[in-house]
C-alpha cells in the first residue's frame, strides 16, 4: 500500500536518498469478473472509479486503459478549469466541478497545483459586449463569479494585449471569471489513480476492449472482451472521449457524436509574460503561461472528422494567427510542441451522460473540447448513475434522450465557442 | 495538409475546400409524417467510423461545386473522390 504524502514524508525520503518511495498504484492482472468495468483510464474513468469506491462502497472495479493512464485527452488538453457556461444546467454542473477541483488536492492527498489566475474573454465590438453582458447576467443569476470588465481593466489585467490604434480587431472590454485557472493535468490522473487504487480499484493498463458482450435475449451487458482476455461484468462505464462511437458500435447502438482533432501548442519557455488566461471567441484562440514558462495555446477543433492525433496545418495557422492578433508581442515566439486529441462533439456541444440503449452500459461522452474541467463532477455523477441506475440531478438534462425530444442544451450557440 | 482531387478541377490544396459532413444521408419524408425517433436519427445519429467515411466536400475557393470523398478518418488517406450524382465506390478500406 502506498503511504500518505506529507511534508514530513518529503524530509524522511530526502534523508534516505529518495530510494524508498512506494509505488503510487499497483498493476494487477485482470480478474475474471468485476462488479463494474470502466473503459478508459483518463481523468473521467479514474475519477468515476474513485467515487464509486469512496461514495458508494463499490470497490470491485476495474479501469481498463488501452495505453497508459492519462495518455489520451487528459494528457492533451490545455489544463484550464472554469465554469462560465450560459445555460443554468451547464453552469450548475461545471461550477460544481470547479468547486470539487478547489478541494481536490486535500481530498486526494495529491497536489494538483490548482492555480486560480482568472480568465479574461475579450470582446472586440459593441455587439460582442452586448452578447457577453447577456451571458454574464445569466451566469450571475446562477451565482457564478463572472463579471464584465471595461477596456481599461482588460488592459490592466493583461497589459500585453493588442492595444494598437489600428488593430483589425480592437479590444473594447470583456468578461472575467476570477476562479478560473489551470491545473496540473497529470496530477489529476495520478491523484485519482492512486486514491482509487488505495480503495481497491484495479487499474489495468495496456488492455484494449475489443468487444462488448450482451445477453442475446434481454440485451443486458454481460462483459467485455479485451486484449488481455474476457472480463465478466454487469455494469460498464464508458469514458473514452473521441472513441465513444467505436465502443457504441461494439455494443450495437449509435451515438449523436462526431470525432474531431483538437490541437494544442506549447511554446519555448519564456520569462513570466502573462499571469491570466486570455481568450478571444471571435479570433478563436486562448493562451496561458505554464509554471515552466511555456505559452499553452488552444483554439478551435479541426473542421472535419478525424481520429488522427496530430491535427491539420490550416487549423494551426488559424489559431496561431489569432494569437498574434490578440498579443502581437508573441509573434516571434517559437513553438516547442504541437499535438492533437480526439474529441467527440454532440450537435449542441453539451455532454451525453447516463444510461444508454444497452442496459448496464453507462455513457460519459460528448465533452468535446471541454472535458478536462468536468472531470471531478463527471466522475462523481457517473459513479452515482452506475451505483443507483438513476441519472444524477446535475446530469439529468444531458441524457441521450434529449436528441429524440429535441431538448438540446445548446451551448454551441449560447457561448459561440468550442468548449 | 490534404491534397484533394476535385472531380472537376483536379488535385488542389486542402485550403481551397470546406467539409460538409457525412454523405449519402437521405432526408426523410415530411417531418410531421415520421416519428420523433426517426427524425432525431436523421438529424443527429450519423456514422462516425474510425476508418473509411463517405463525406461531402465543396470546392469553395475553386469551382464551388460539391462532391463526395471516401476518406479514412484515422490516416486521412483519401481513397476516392466522386461526383455528387455517383454512387459510393466499392472500396473496402
Amino acid at each position: 500500500m502506498s503511504e500518505r504524502y506529507s511534508a514530513w514524508g518529503l524530509v524522511r525520503h530526502a534523508v534516505t536518498g529518495n530510494r524508498h518511495w512506494p509505488q503510487a498504484w499497483r498493476s494487477p492482472e485482470p480478474k475474471a469478473a468485476y462488479d463494474v468495468v470502466i473503459i478508459g483510464g483518463g481523468g473521467h474513468g479514474l475519477a468515476t472509479a474513485y467515487y464509486l469506491a469512496r461514495n458508494h462502497g463499490i470497490t470491485n472495479v476495474a479501469v481498463l486503459e488501452k495505453g497508459w493512464i492519462g495518455g489520451g485527452n487528459t494528457g492533451r488538453n490545455t489544463t484550464i478549469v472554469r465554469s462560465d457556461y450560459y445555460y443554468p444546467e451547464s453552469a450548475a454542473f461545471f461550477d460544481h466541478s470547479l468547486r470539487l477541483y478547489e478541494g481536490l488536492s486535500r481530498d486526494l492527498n495529491f497536489n494538483i497545483m490548482l492555480s486560480q489566475r482568472g480568465q479574461l474573454v475579450v470582446a472586440h465590438s459593441r455587439h460582442e459586449l452586448d452578447f457577453q453582458r447577456r451571458l454574464v447576467t445569466a451566469m450571475q443569476l446562477g451565482g457564478l463569479d463572472t463579471r464584465m470588465v471595461d477596456r481599461d481593466e482588460a488592459y490592466r489585467l493583461c497589459p500585453i494585449l493588442n492595444a494598437s490604434a489600428d488593430a483589425r480587431y480592437p479590444i473594447v472590454g470583456g468578461m472575467w471569471q476570477g476562479r478560473a485557472g489551470t491545473v496540473r493535468h497529470d496530477a489529476v490522473v495520478w491523484g485519482y489513480a492512486r486514491a482509487a487504487d488505495q480503495l481497491g480499484v484495479d487499474i489495468i493498463q495496456e488492455c484494449a476492449v475489443t468487444a462488448v458482450q450482451r445477453d442475446p435475449s434481454s440485451g443486458v451487458v454481460t462483459g467485455v472482451d479485451t486484449t488481455r482476455g474476457p472480463i465478466r461484468t454487469e455494469k460498464i462505464g464508458v469514458a473514452v472521449a473521441g472513441h465513444s462511437t467505436v465502443i457504441a458500435d461494439m455494443a450495437g447502438f449509435r451515438l449523436p457524436l462526431r470525432s474531431y482533432a483538437l490541437q494544442a501548442f506549447v511554446s519555448e519557455p519564456l520569462k513570466p509574460a502573462i499571469d491570466i488566461i486570455a481568450s478571444s471567441n471571435l479570433l478563436g484562440v486562448y493562451v496561458s503561461q505554464s509554471d515552466k514558462g511555456g505559452l499553452v495555446i488552444g483554439g478551435n477543433a479541426d473542421a472535419y472528422a478525424s481520429y488522427a492525433q496530430r491535427g491539420n496545418v490550416p487549423s494551426m495557422e488559424t489559431t496561431l494567427a489569432a494569437l498574434v492578433e490578440l498579443i502581437p508581442s508573441f509573434a516571434r515566439v517559437r513553438l516547442l510542441r504541437q499535438w492533437a486529441g480526439i474529441v467527440d462533439y454532440a450537435h449542441d456541444s453539451s455532454p451525453v451522460l447516463g444510461i444508454s440503449p444497452a442496459p448496464g452500459l453507462f455513457l460519459n461522452c460528448g465533452w468535446g473540447g471541454g472535458g478536462f474541467k468536468a472531470i471531478p463532477a463527471s466522475g462523481e455523477t457517473m459513479a452515482h448513475t452506475i451505483a443507483t441506475g438513476e441519472p444524477h440531478p446535475l446530469t439529468r438534462s444531458f441524457s441521450l434522450d434529449r436528441f429524440r425530444d429535441l431538448a438540446l442544451v445548446d451551448e454551441a450557440a449560447a457561448a459561440g465557442i468550442a468548449h | 495538409m490534404l491534397l484533394i482531387h476535385c472531380p472537376w478541377c483536379g488535385p488542389r490544396d486542402e485550403d481551397e475546400f470546406a467539409n460538409g459532413g457525412e454523405a449519402h444521408v437521405d432526408r426523410p419524408n415530411l417531418p410531421e409524417t415520421v416519428s420523433a425517433q426517426d427524425w432525431a436519427d436523421y438529424l443527429f445519429m450519423h456514422d462516425n467510423p474510425k476508418g473509411l467515411l463517405a463525406e461531402r466536400w465543396v470546392h469553395s475557393f475553386g469551382c464551388r461545386r460539391w462532391f463526395h470523398a471516401l476518406r479514412d478518418t484515422a490516416s486521412h488517406r483519401i481513397a476516392a473522390t466522386y461526383r455528387i450524382d455517383e454512387t459510393r465506390p466499392d472500396i473496402a478500406s
